[in-house]
């Protein structure tokens, strides 16, 4: 973490509030604060913002503030962020069925390791999974804390076509595709969960700052999920930490 | 309800508004029109707010039937628009009638046209907006290009409130060329590159080169050197954002952009010249000029205020008005009703 926030000039409308030139925790949970803390402070004049890894983009209007009128009080907000009640990270459970036609890639992850399927499996859906940020694609999240035990090379050559919902692996890396677009993930199975839907009240289910679980599921469990998703009937299990 | 009926569906044609804002935090890109000023300025010749959607097409090819009267404007680049194979204005409101046929030849200059319509074009909002989005599916016309037979309700021609046509006075008309100069404030990341690197960045032309859409545009011309990285950890990236990567030759990321990016950003293009790398297409030059953050901020607001004096003065010009019509228009985000009445 840096000793002194960097505030970084992003072309006429937006800064970049950067705390710290790192993957890591206790940084990414500066961003979430000052993400909420401007949100709750409803400052006229700042439009949107994009949490990041480590830093925060604040898109604002010059039409209503000066550079370092915006600056001034954003200052004033993260030497008051402490005291803010952050809303409790939450875990989201995400049905996966691993393996077969639906995970082409886990024997690849599981020889890679020199381990069976089944401990791929064990490994992948053993932890909790903090969502750093949302990107790249509608509701892509990128995931920390996957165990270097089941860790795996991209693709040599990437897919044109990865299908919506499919769960990869990529170096320490670990995700989830929630739009049908090209990878070189490698993919070891498949939620059923819509994470990206632009019709649904809240199109993209997952937020930075809260945590994701794989749960494992068999085929009928799949099919049963789908189903419901397509009527916009099902439910995500989601816990405290 | 009048229906524009594509019978051509030219290149990449979409429905594209002012953006879609405010779910970027979720991974949604903004979209929107890439030229803004295009947009708004057709907007305001058919009487509508800056903000409602339009027609964006390239280059050559589109072809439209209408099924009923409308009022209409033709902007940005000149793609030789014609109704019945007969040239018309741009910039300028067209009336065109039940059955008339609006055609574009090829492209004289510029890269993408703009089509209004009073009073909108009737698809739904989506995340506050009406912008295509084509990777995500979402928004405009199905989430989608425009193809041949597709059939889009429009706005009719409110016979009992035309009075006249409105133009954008010609000493307001942008030229476009082949070679252009755009004005960036540096940053977010240019203490990544060395000072040889800035100084060629800044001194050098580069061409537009075929990797180019809505996306972004890939530039060729001298590489940028970097001190020793060219990768960042992944943060937010915005309109006009210059990306350098490790091979030395710059990107600008536009409308469709991915809302983050793991590439070192020079530089980032002041949002009215955003509109002229908006023109721009494969094998056009462009060159960076340095601005600093006050001038560019000087320079936005006269450029938003400019909008208000183009709407008097086609006013002026035309003077034609909608009486007791309510709106919604949304200034920074926030949405207001507006009732317009009828002046004479």
């Amino acid at each position: 973490m840096y000793e002194e926030v960097k505030y970084l000039i992003a072309g006429d409308r937006a800064i970049v509030i950067e705390f710290g030139d790192e993957i890591e925790e206790q940084v990414n949970s500066k961003i979430r604060s000052l993400t909420v803390a401007i949100d709750q402070e409803g400052v006229i004049g700042i439009n949107e913002t994009i949490p990041t890894y480590r830093s925060l983009m604040v898109i604002y209007d010059p039409m209503i503030m000066e550079l370092d009128e915006l600056i001034g009080v954003i200052k004033s907000i993260i030497t008051r962020m402490h005291e803010l009640k952050l809303p409790e990270a939450k875990v989201i459970e995400i049905p996966t069925l691993y393996g077969g036609e639906y995970g082409p890639d886990i024997e690849y992850v599981a020889d890679h390791n020199k381990i069976s399927i089944d401990e791929v499996i064990k490994i992948h859906t053993e932890m909790e999974y903090l969502i750093y940020m949302i990107g790249f694609t509608p509701g892509f999240p990128y995931l920390g804390g996957m165990s270097d035990k089941i860790e795996a090379p991209r693709l040599q050559n990437p897919r044109t076509k990865i299908p919506v919902g499919s769960v990869g692996i990529a170096g320490k890396q670990t995700g989830i595709y929630p739009v049908e677009s090209p990878g070189g993930w490698q993919l070891i199975g498949r939620t059923p969960v819509k994470l990206y839907d632009p019709y649904r009240k809240d199109p993209v289910l997952l937020n930075a700052g809260d945590y994701i679980k794989f749960v494992q599921i068999d085929e009928s469990e799949f099919k049963n999920i789908e189903a419901l998703e397509l009527e916009g009937k099902y439910k995500v299990t989601v816990r405290k930490i | 309800m009048t229906i524009m009926k594509i019978l051509k569906p030219g290149m990449y044609t979409t429905i594209q508004d002012i953006g879609r804002y405010n779910h970027q935090k979720s991974g949604m890109s903004v979209s929107g029109a890439m030229d803004q000023f295009s947009l708004r300025v057709a907007n305001i010749l058919v009487g509508n707010i800056d903000s409602e959607a339009c027609l964006e097409t390239m280059l050559f090819g589109l072809k439209i039937k209408f099924e009923g009267d409308a009022l209409i404007a033709v902007t940005g680049g000149d793609l030789m628009p014609m109704i019945n194979n007969k040239a018309i204005d741009m910039w300028s409101g067209v009336k065109v009638l039940d059955g008339d046929e609006l055609s574009f030849g090829t492209v004289k200059n510029g890269c993408r046209s703009y089509i209004a319509i009073e009073h909108g074009i009737d698809v739904p909002e989506v995340m506050g907006s009406k912008s295509t989005y084509v990777k995500g599916k979402v928004g405009g016309f199905e989430g989608r290009m425009l193809k041949a037979g597709d059939e889009i309700n429009i706005g009719s021609l409110d016979e009992n409130n035309f009075n006249s046509i409105k133009k954008l006075p010609i000493e307001l008309i942008p030229s476009y060329s082949k070679d252009n100069i755009v004005r960036v404030v540096m940053g977010p990341q240019e203490d990544y590159f060395t000072e040889d690197g800035i100084n060629t960045f800044l001194d050098c032309a580069y061409e537009v080169t075929n990797e180019a859409d809505r996306m972004g545009y890939r530039l060729s011309g001298t590489k940028i050197s970097h001190k020793a990285f060219a990768d960042i950890i992944s943060d937010a990236v915005t309109m006009g954002s210059v990306q350098v990567p490790g091979d030395g030759a710059p990107i600008i990321m536009m409308a469709d952009r991915q809302t983050t990016g793991g590439y070192t950003k020079i530089a980032t293009i002041i949002t009215p010249d955003i509109n002229i790398v908006g023109q721009l297409k494969p094998g056009d030059s462009v060159r960076f000029k340095l601005i600093d953050i006050e001038e560019a901020h000087r320079i936005y607001r006269k450029y938003m205020k400019d909008f208000d004096e183009i709407r008097g003065c086609v006013a002026k010009l035309g003077c034609t008005t909608i009486s007791g019509r309510k709106f919604k228009v949304r200034v920074n985000n926030k949405e207001y009703e507006v009732i317009v009445e009828e002046i004479k």
